[in-house]
């Protein structure tokens, strides 16, 4: 990010120099700047907890005293000064904030980059590490916003979390499925079905050619069809589905519950039931969420989260929390597949964004990349991967630009793409299944499977009546809105 | 076993944004060299009976003579082997000119025999030849592959038919270079395996014509006795180059051109003694052309780094980069001796690691 | 019936040509490539026999190619498949995978159910073939 001529960065001056301790404890409200939360010199260490905070000051406000602020008030800081800080080593629990940069084409809002020193937080806990973070501050009324957009993670604290249950390596080679993106199909309609109904979805989509099926967020055990039967009716379409083509089939049966002793009754039928993956929704809470991950990887169940309710936060780009932290989160917390936009499809998803967010959840080493978001390194020292999932209308027809965007580690889900297909869901799964087989060939031919996208399919249509006929029926529809979660820095215009 | 990257080596896959995973593929079956030499393949449309073709331009579109060049710039002398390259390219050219009439015809034999002596240039001479084949569109990659005896033959029953299939399978899609082939066939042990490894490369050059061009080098004398005993090699060898000794005067100018590389210069009353030592070395045993002249100057700069820092003074430029008589003088070869090619060099490498010829002395050579 | 393992069982059997630009794709990507055949498909069976070792440093597909018609040869009725392999730090697992040769006939297999308490049922797949000791497998076909 380059900094302007604008006045604004004339700010400093109005922010006074960090006061000596005899001066700084005298009792009263004094800016946190003065405090030492403000700290441009300061040296990070390769243990600190990095954070890059979008903030908006109210008026009048210095972004260094904002900066400062928000670094106090998730740190050590109150509104006013107290003695008993002088029992502590304070300096060293303070959060630093060292940097502030204006933010391209606004001229209210800075990017604050805060240090914390690892000693704030608990070993391995995501809930300690986000009350910490976003715990108070959020509310704070010298900001009229802030939004936490990336975090940087030190080795040190990543090695004390479990990371994914499994990881994209275990996942694959659990599933024999080698080479391409893995397919999926959430059953729909989303509520109503009774049970006998569902299982017969999982049985026609696993069978035409999808690997998973997926309950969806807001299925759990309602009047209309309670968990038990759920869990035996999908799994006998499962089995069935895997004779029928000798492949691992899978669906995402859904644990979510009012409490954790009911999730682990689910999820141990699940088990007993063999089936290859469970799945929970990101609303059960960050601890549930590392519990369950933990008793995924003992019981060898893969994990499977959906992000229901983090539009709320992560969606509006002055305030909340952004996705690649959620992403980050979820990957320390231990979760094996994590829905994380399509780019595409229907939901919101800018394309460097989403690339961001795929590279954080994918990569070991990710390089900082303004341009996709990606404020800092990230060393996820060899913790497993989390496997992105793309669901959200996407249909065959986009198979060249999800292949394109998402790349091969992805699970492409089309709920409405498969069961809506006019000659039945077994047809559907199999128009997604061709369209992506020829599509992953094509690209490995050296083709320029992007400009040829539509011709690839074309062709691999005329040998496939399904794929023809899906076609035919979505092959024009897109969803052609401007993200409002977009990265400051543009690099190239992408395609779409 | 040695490898050399073709001209056009694969290019290293690019690793695109999304994702670390190769999400855009980068040019896989097609390659360009790095000197634009691209793999031609069979034009698709043929062309009608009254069309003409440039062959001087096709010529300059291979960069026949850029390869030549090259050869020229790292290679002294060897006229008759320049010619039979420059012979083989016409060869392929007016080969591509027919197929584009659409006139079928078997695609020219290239496996090839290069005869002569150590240190003539046969390993740089077939790296160049499989770069050119490639540029013409008969070799996919143009890699080289360097192998001997070592590299094929198995020491034991049921190794040999592997190890001599893994390398074939390395070379496809290049050239295989086969040193001091006649090693494989030893008819005084009856049990030997090379028979075996002879076999399996008698057919991958009768029916893998298409994806490697082998070479089988070696001494002249060796390889006519190799040939006269394995005559379904022979046959299957459809272009003989000679590569000569070179005389003395070569031997000078290939000293100055490892000279030159090297930032060293030779006296002007070294260069008659350096003449000297190449005759008299030239008649000696073991006497291996290019690579003796470079092992002779490696030894002449060790005499040279003894004799500047026992000497009293300081040390000019002038003197670190100069090799005076003294500095030949010393070597055995002038007692009549022959120098010990086998042992290492100078600067403590072994004598056959030479940049130029990965050859290796074997027992009995 | 047709298994569906493998990247490319939704597509017409791949020709020699199109298995040869799957394999320099992985060869211009420095994986070595393994050929794997067996004669019990089923999906839980990670691991096939390996035709010979896997093959590293190659630079071209044609050598691939031909070792993949010599396990042809000797196996004309079993499954065969190619894998990829990618050895890159925090990879490190099977990069590509995909059958280039099917039994003539595929039995499949049939779905055993166990009923147990509880409504629960528990499920073992098994290839009819299984049912013929190996070496005898769809001998039928191989004449």
């Amino acid at each position: 990010m380059t900094v302007t001529d604008d006045p604004k960065t004339e700010a400093p001056k109005t922010v006074k120099k960090k006061r000596d301790d005899a001066e700084r404890f005298k009792s009263g409200v004094i800016p946190y700047a003065e405090m030492g939360y403000w700290e441009p010199d300061y040296e990070i260490k390769v243990t600190d907890v990095l954070c890059a905070f979008r903030i908006t000051p109210q008026p009048g406000v210095p972004p260094e005293e904002a900066g400062a602020a928000v670094a106090g008030e998730s740190s050590t800081a109150t509104w006013t000064v107290v003695w008993t800080d002088r029992l502590t080593t304070h300096t060293h629990y303070q959060a630093k904030c060292y940097k502030v940069d204006p933010v391209n084409g606004r001229d209210d809002q800075w990017i604050a980059y805060i240090a914390y020193d690892i000693d704030l937080f608990e070993e391995g806990s995501i809930a300690n590490l986000t009350s910490s973070i976003i715990g108070n501050v959020f509310g704070f009324k010298a900001l009229k916003a802030l939004r936490l957009e990336d975090m940087r993670i030190p080795v040190a604290y990543t090695k004390t979390f479990q990371g994914p249950a499994h990881g994209i390596v275990v996942e694959r080679e659990y599933l024999g499925k080698f080479g391409r993106p893995l397919l999926g199909a959430t059953t729909k309609p989303k509520l109503g079905l009774s049970a006998r109904n569902y299982g017969r979805v999982v049985y026609e989509a696993c069978r035409g050619g999808l690997d998973f099926t997926k309950d969806d967020e807001n299925i759990n055990s309602q009047p209309f069809m309670r968990w038990r039967d759920r869990f035996l009716y999908s799994m006998e379409g499962v089995n069935r589905a895997q004779a029928e083509t000798g492949e691992v089939k899978g669906h995402y049966l859904n644990v979510t519950a009012a409490t954790m002793e009911e999730m682990y009754e689910r999820a141990e039928f699940a088990k007993a039931l063999g089936s290859v993956i469970i799945m929970i929704d990101l609303t059960v809470g960050y601890t549930a969420i590392q519990s369950m991950a933990k008793w995924a990887r003992a019981n060898g169940v893969l994990l499977h989260l959906h992000r229901a309710g983090h539009g709320t936060y992560t969606r509006q780009k002055d305030h909340g929390v952004s996705f690649r932290v959620i992403a980050k989160w979820m990957r320390l917390a231990g979760v094996d597949h994590i829905h994380a936009g399509t780019v595409v499809g229907k939901l919101e998803g800018d394309p460097m964004a989403t690339a961001g967010f795929y590279d954080t959840l994918r990569k070991d080493q990710v390089e900082v990349d303004l341009s996709k978001g990606l404020f800092f390194e990230q060393d996820w020292g060899r913790m497993g991967a989390c496997m992105p999932v793309a669901s959200g209308g996407i249909h065959a027809g986009q198979m060249h630009q999800l292949l394109h965007y998402l790349g091969e580690d992805v699970i492409l889900q089309f709920g409405g793409g498969t069961i809506g297909h006019p000659m039945g869901i077994a047809a559907g799964a199999e128009a997604n299944r061709v369209a992506l087989e020829a599509m992953v060939k094509a690209r490995n031919e050296g083709r320029d499977y992007m400009k040829e996208g539509r011709d690839i399919l074309k062709l691999a249509a005329k040998s496939n009546a399904a794929l023809d006929a899906a076609l035919d029926l979505w092959g024009d529809i897109t969803f052609d809105y401007t993200s409002t979660d977009v990265p400051d820095v543009v690099a190239t215009p992408t395609q779409s | 076993m040695k490898e050399q990257e073709g001209p056009g080596g694969p290019p290293k896959p690019k690793r695109a944004g999304f994702g670390g995973r190769p999400a855009s593929s980068s040019s896989s079956s097609e390659e360009s060299g790095e000197d634009g030499g691209e793999p031609q393949e069979p034009a698709e449309e043929l062309l009608a009976d009254d069309a003409t073709i440039d062959l001087v331009a096709d010529r300059a579109k291979a960069g026949v003579d850029e390869v030549l060049a090259e050869l020229d710039r790292e290679l002294v002398g060897l006229l008759p082997v320049k010619q039979r390259i420059s012979e083989i390219a016409a060869l392929l050219l007016v080969d591509r000119a027919r197929r584009r009439f659409g006139l079928e015809s078997e695609r020219p034999n290239l496996h090839m025999s290069f005869t002569g002596s150590p240190g003539t240039g046969k390993t740089t001479v077939a790296m160049r030849m499989a770069s050119l084949l490639h540029r013409l569109g008969y070799l996919r990659r143009g890699h080289l592959v360097a192998v001997t005896r070592d590299d094929l033959v198995g020491q034991y029953v049921g190794h040999t038919a592997p190890k001599t299939k893994d390398v074939v399978k390395r070379a496809m899609g290049g050239l295989l270079f086969i040193d001091e082939a006649y090693y494989l066939y030893r008819p005084e042990n009856e049990r030997d395996y090379g028979q075996e490894s002879i076999e399996i490369l008698l057919q991958v050059m009768e029916n893998d014509r298409d994806d490697l061009v082998v070479v089988l080098a070696g001494y002249a004398d060796r390889m006519d006795v190799f040939f006269k005993s394995n005559p379904g090699m022979s046959s299957r060898v459809g272009h003989h180059l000679d590569f000569p000794e070179y005389d003395v005067k070569e031997l000078l100018d290939i000293s100055g051109l490892i000279l030159a590389k090297q930032n060293f210069r030779l006296d002007p009353e070294a260069e008659p003694v350096l003449r000297d030592y190449l005759t008299r070395r030239r008649e000696q045993p073991r006497f291996a052309n290019a690579r003796s002249v470079r092992n002779a100057l490696e030894r002449a700069r060790l005499r040279q780094a003894r004799r500047l820092v026992t000497a009293e003074g300081d040390v000019s430029k002038d003197d670190l980069v100069t090799l005076i008589a003294d500095d030949f003088l010393g070597s055995r070869v002038f007692d009549g001796e022959p120098d010990d090619e086998s042992d290492t060099d100078a600067a403590g490498r072994p004598a056959e690691e030479s940049a130029e010829e990965p050859v290796k002395e074997s027992a009995g050579g | 019936m047709r298994i569906t393992q493998g990247q490319f069982s939704y597509l017409p059997e791949l020709t020699d040509e199109e298995i040869s630009a799957q394999v320099q794709y992985a060869l211009d990507r420095e994986w070595p490539l393994s050929i794997e055949y067996t004669d019990d498909p089923h999906p839980r069976n990670t691991y096939w026999e390996m035709h010979d070792l896997p093959m590293f440093d190659l630079k071209d597909a044609a050598g691939v190619v031909k070792e993949i018609n010599e396990a042809r040869k000797q196996h004309p009725e079993h499954y065969i498949r190619v894998n990829a392999y990618d050895a890159t730090l925090s990879r490190q697992t099977v990069a590509m995978s995909y059958i280039v040769q099917r039994p003539s006939e595929e039995p499949g297999f049939r779905l055993e159910r166990t009923e147990d308490s509880n409504r629960q049922i528990r499920y073992t797949t098994h290839a009819y073939v299984t049912d013929v000791p190996t070496g005898q497998r769809y001998k039928q076909n191989q004449q």
